[in-house]
């Protein structure tokens, strides 16, 4: 036998060549398998569908226990497109009352990644939502005729009061950055939107259980992981009860109608928010079902805005409500007694300044100032104040001392509501003025429409009310808040807390007596009512707008305080022509229960009147 | 050599322990296409109705064949190479026509109740057949180009009717056995260019989102390479290591002349820059080659021209040549595309099998993603996931390393033949082994592209395992009587 041993080496390449082979295989496999994580991952979430088992949702009550906010069923129609065989179309659009061109239309836009980031053919897919009762029953009949489809049974929100749209918030579909915030969504979930069900959203929604059910490449479900091991329960949602007296609400909305502007009532003793409307606002069914992403575009395009909560998100300048804190930080400063008059010559002037007033005594001390809402008194305080070289050194001292004292009392932050999207308002302080007008380059004289609640002032009726709770506290708030108690478990501490002002508690005596005179003998007379001993201030707050906004707060009764309150109505004139009475009336409302006869022309005339008209369609 | 010998003898020298690696791969593979086909619902292994069912018939039957193919006399198989081979000619031709269209293939006999598969058959008969073209007296390849042009036509016309058949992956499979050629004297360079070639496809096709001096990385990646290989031709093959010191340093230094510029803001463009240098460099090589009058000079200038032109032709060979199902797949392989719904469905599913198994795996029926099917033609083309998924990186290991001593050991058989006919035999069963393990394995941890052929011993099916039965045990009765024929 020839043996060429030149080519016999070739063995040596050809083996080599295998071995080679051989080890880089390893080296990826150990890459694969041990060094990857990620791979694990993909297919526990590839074969075993967790699929979710949904709790039933928090029931809402109101501060009496009438239910507000309850469950019901709803049906989605997914579909499997890998399963989808042929089927009749015109059948299933007539079945689920859409046209076959919408159909194809959902199809399509199931399909577009964009759309849909979830799209894959293996896994349920969302065709419809919120399916009637009765297109549930109609489909539910002939549904063994479209293989591929099935009915998920989802839980909506029903209401059992049309109103409170803005605190109860309502229910909508997780987004992506929502499921990327927190893991605890899926794609279809639902979540608060807004309102107490935003805020109170891990209480009410409770915890998902789950089923572990293993699947296969087409999505087949092939049984229970063992028996269920991994399942897990889910734990219903808590019940809430809200501060709110739903009826109250419902009250204070029917008076709000054909307006712009809000109402907030609180009990002063609690913080407990009692009513809290803003108006224009909406029907909350409008925002559950099929038609929610419509009316929520069409309202989201309202000029009117009826998705703004006013109450906490809207700020306006609160014109003369915004006394009473000046005259507290004026005795606190002992820049006045409660007996130093100050003069008023309809109007405070000081060389070419010029602040207007309305006819009344002259000169006047606190009480009778804030009896008649005298401008001019208020301006002398602030300059008195200001200007005060003598105590305070320079202008800016001053300014800060009065922007502490502004800030103790609740203004130009946020309160912390448990409502999201509260705004802070605006107090101005020392480094805006020094901007604005350079430092050293201003003085009490400009700035001096602050004194009476103008200017730059901002403040949500939110903080107008929880001053009228301040000053019937005489002298410290607890933080709103709009909800009461939380099933088995106690509402955020930072609602129990009490916040003392900066200003001591007999000062609030003098402010009180002088807000009881405005009603029983000053702008507030149409709240004097015969059993009632109710305090107030008016507001009348000149704006860029248009007509003067109308203001009113106030508190009852004089001695053991029960409601404090704000309202706020846009362009509607004198605060004594709407604010007062509404204020009275929702106050009376929740004190006697109902409105007595020889009141009733004045619910009429708030129930008829429309200011919505001067409002016009501005920002705020 | 003309003694008979006994039945006694043969089982005395057959070669017990590819026999025994023999048996612990087709136990695997049975114990892997139980649990790749295991069904929660009703689990029965040895049931006919099942693939496991089936498969355990498939190896009864083998053993059988093995004995059977032990007990026949050596020179049978030798002296009806051709007759087998004109035969399996025959039936691959016959199949074309009245095979079932099966998924576009036409590659099924269907007798009864059974399928059969020829193309897996022609691998035995074409081995048969080449070893004894070799073997025929005073035959050497390299006599004359009428030799090269016989072996290519053995190997290419059950490659013509294979494709026919539209196998594209069963006949690929034949172009393994250039190995056999390259042991028995084809040059060695017909293996660096197919080596070349491949690598350089690859790397243009695949890097040719950057740039590099104004052309894709891809393609001056290979322009690179080209000169390495012109200075490592020049250097080894030519034995010329003062021209290739020479042609290095013009390289380096234009290389780094370049990089100045570049850093002064000239830059210089690339295509002009790589055909200019290696342009002077082959002129130095033709210039040398009229002092020396070296053959081997002419082939590496020819080497880096067809290298170039090559480069040139990849773009339009993969766009114009290439189907698109094709060009997707080894887009998917080569990582360029991310189809996961389409093509890379597979590759990427069987990834994560294969993945999700660990260091030790999930245990023997615990995978979950082979038991869903999530991987399709998990029983057969893809059966290295389920190995993957409960058996783990230790596992899949051992599995690979098996086939490896397999290979190894029929190398070392082969190299042991007394015979030209038992070497080339020999050598044809590794190199069908040696091409299956690699892109089998290579496809299911996504290395390769999606080439749909069985994994040895492994993969379901009665033809695919049949024919390598065939394949390993008459290598093993040749391999058996080689002391009879030894003097």
């Amino acid at each position: 036998m020839r043996k060429d041993y030149n080519l016999a080496k070739r063995q040596y390449v050809i083996g080599g060549f295998i071995v080679i082979i051989a080890i880089i295989y390893v080296i990826r496999l150990f890459n694969l398998q041990v060094m990857e994580a990620k791979y694990k991952d993909f297919a526990d979430s590839n074969a075993f569908l967790r699929k979710a088992v949904y709790p039933s949702r928090g029931i809402i009550y109101d501060r009496d226990g009438r239910l507000v906010v309850y469950n019901q069923p709803a049906y989605d129609v997914m579909v499997i497109p890998r399963d989808i065989k042929d089927f009749d179309t015109l059948d299933f659009c007539q079945a689920v009352n859409i046209t076959p061109e919408d159909l194809v239309k959902r199809m399509t836009d199931m399909r577009d990644k964009r759309r849909n980031p979830g799209w894959s053919p293996y896994s349920p897919q969302k065709l419809l939502s919120h399916l009637s009762a009765e297109e549930y029953g109609r489909l539910q009949e002939k549904l063994y005729r479209f293989p591929g489809f099935y009915i998920q049974k989802r839980i909506l929100r029903e209401y059992n009061y049309k109103c409170a749209s803005n605190v109860l918030g309502n229910i909508r579909e997780v987004s992506p950055a929502d499921m990327e915030k927190d893991p605890y969504y899926m794609r279809g979930d639902y979540m608060g939107d807004i309102g107490v069900e935003h805020t109170y959203e891990r209480f009410l929604r409770g915890v998902k259980g789950t089923e572990v059910l293993m699947r296969d490449a087409l999505g087949r479900i092939q049984g229970r992981y063992e028996e269920g091991a991994l399942d897990r329960e889910a734990v219903a949602g808590k019940n809430i009860k809200l501060s709110l007296n739903i009826e109250l609400q419902q009250y204070a909305e029917s008076l709000m109608v054909n307006k712009k502007g809000a109402v907030v009532a609180i009990e002063p003793s609690t913080g407990e928010v009692l009513c809290l409307v803003t108006a224009p606002s909406y029907d909350p069914t409008l925002l559950v079902g099929r038609e929610r992403g419509n009316n929520y575009n069409k309202m989201m395009r309202d000029l009117d805005k009826p998705l703004l909560n006013r109450a906490i998100q809207a700020t306006y300048p609160p014109g003369s409500t915004f006394k009473p804190t000046q005259g507290l930080i004026f005795l606190q400063e002992g820049i006045i007694t409660p007996a130093t008059p100050y003069p008023c010559y309809h109007g405070f002037i000081l060389g070419r300044l010029k602040v207007g007033c309305h006819g009344h005594g002259s000169p006047l001390p606190l009480k009778p100032a804030l009896q008649t809402s005298c401008n001019a008194y208020f301006c002398w305080g602030l300059k008195n104040m200001i200007d005060k070289k003598g105590k305070y050194g320079t202008v800016a001292k001053a300014f800060d001392i009065w922007k502490n004292h502004m800030v103790s009392q609740g203004y130009g932050y946020k309160l912390g509501i448990d409502l999201p999207g509260e705004y802070r308002g605006f107090i101005p302080n020392v480094d805006f003025y020094n901007k604005r007008y350079g430092d050293g380059h201003w003085s009490a004289t400009t700035v001096i429409s602050i004194a009476i609640g103008q200017g730059e002032i901002l403040a949500t009726p939110l903080q107008i009310a929880n001053l009228s709770a301040t000053i019937a506290n005489r002298g410290h708030y607890i933080t709103p808040h709009v909800v009461k108690e939380i099933q088995d478990t106690v509402v955020p501490g930072e609602y129990l807390e009490r916040h003392d002002t900066s200003i001591d508690r007999r000062w609030y005596e003098e402010v009180a007596e002088g807000m009881r005179m405005a009603v029983t003998g000053g702008t507030c007379r149409v709240a004097n009512l015969a059993d009632i001993e109710v305090c107030g201030k008016t507001g009348t707050a000149q704006n860029p707008h248009g007509r003067d906004h109308s203001a009113f707060m106030g508190f009852a009764p004089y001695h053991d305080p029960k409601i404090a309150i704000a309202v706020y109505v846009e362009n509607a004139g004198f605060g004594a022509t709407f604010g007062v009475p509404i204020g009275s009336l929702v106050m009376e409302k929740y004190l006697r229960g109902y409105i007595p006869p020889e009141r009733k022309y004045l619910e009429e005339r708030m129930l008829q009147s429309n200011t919505i008209q001067y409002a016009g369609t501005k920002k705020h | 050599m003309q003694q008979k010998e006994s039945t006694a003898s043969v089982f005395k020298y057959v070669d017990w322990f590819t026999v025994i690696l023999y048996l612990i791969l087709v136990t695997l593979g049975m114990v892997s296409i139980y649990a790749a086909s295991y069904d929660f619902d009703h689990a029965n292994m040895l049931s006919f109705a099942e693939f496991s069912g089936k498969q355990f018939r498939w190896i009864g039957l083998s053993l059988a064949l093995g004995l059977v193919i032990l007990l026949i006399d050596v020179r049978v198989y030798e002296n009806y190479a051709y007759v087998v081979y004109a035969g399996l000619l025959l039936l691959l031709l016959i199949t074309i026509f009245i095979a079932p269209d099966i998924k576009g293939s036409h590659s099924w006999l269907v007798l009864g109740p059974m399928s059969l598969q020829p193309a897996e058959f022609g691998k035995f008969a074409t081995a048969l057949c080449l070893a004894k073209l070799f073997s025929s007296y005073n035959f050497s390849l390299n006599a004359s180009n009428k030799n090269y042009a016989r072996a290519l036509m053995i190997i290419f016309l059950p490659v013509i009717l294979i494709l026919g058949q539209n196998e594209t992956g069963s006949a690929l499979v034949y172009m393994s056995l250039f190995f056999v050629l390259y042991r028995e004297g084809m040059s060695g360079l017909i293996l660096l260019a197919a080596l070349c070639a491949v690598v350089f496809f690859v790397v243009a096709v695949k890097f040719t989102d950057t740039l590099l001096l104004g052309i894709p990385t891809g393609q001056a990646a290979v322009f690179i390479m080209i000169m390495v290989l012109i200075v490592a031709m020049l250097a080894i093959y030519c034995k010329e290591p003062e021209a290739a010191r020479n042609v290095a340093l013009w390289f380096i230094g234009s290389g780094v002349v370049s990089a100045l510029l570049t850093l002064v803001n000239l830059e210089v463009p690339g295509l002009v820059f790589f055909l200019g240098v290696i342009g002077v460099a082959l002129v130095y090589c033709v210039l040398l080659m009229f002092k020396t009058r070296a053959r081997n000079l002419m082939i590496t200038v020819s080497a880096a021209v067809v290298s170039i032109a090559f480069l040139f032709s990849v773009n339009y060979t993969f766009t114009s040549v290439l189907k698109e199902h094709q060009q997707m797949r080894i887009k998917v392989a080569l990582g360029i595309e991310d189809d996961l719904q389409g093509v890379g469905y597979n590759v990427n599913q069987s990834k994560i099998a294969v993945g999700s198994g660990g260091m030790w795996g999930k245990g023997f029926l615990n995978g979950t993603q082979t038991k869903l099917k999530y991987v399709p033609e998990q029983h057969t083309d893809f059966i290295f996931c389920t190995i993957g998924e409960e058996e783990g990186f230790v596992g899949s290991s051992v599995v690979l390393m098996l086939f490896v001593i397999l290979i190894l050991r029929v190398l070392s058989i082969a190299e042991r033949q007394p015979t030209v006919f038992g070497r080339v035999y020999a050598y044809c069963v590794a190199s069908y082994f040696i091409f299956h393990i690699a892109i089998n394995i290579g496809m299911v941890i996504g290395l390769c592209p999606v080439i749909g052929i069985p994994l040895p011993f492994f993969s379901y099916g009665g033809s695919s395992l049949w024919g390598f039965t065939f394949l390993l045990f008459i290598l093993l009765r040749i391999d058996a009587s080689r002391r009879e024929r030894s003097f």
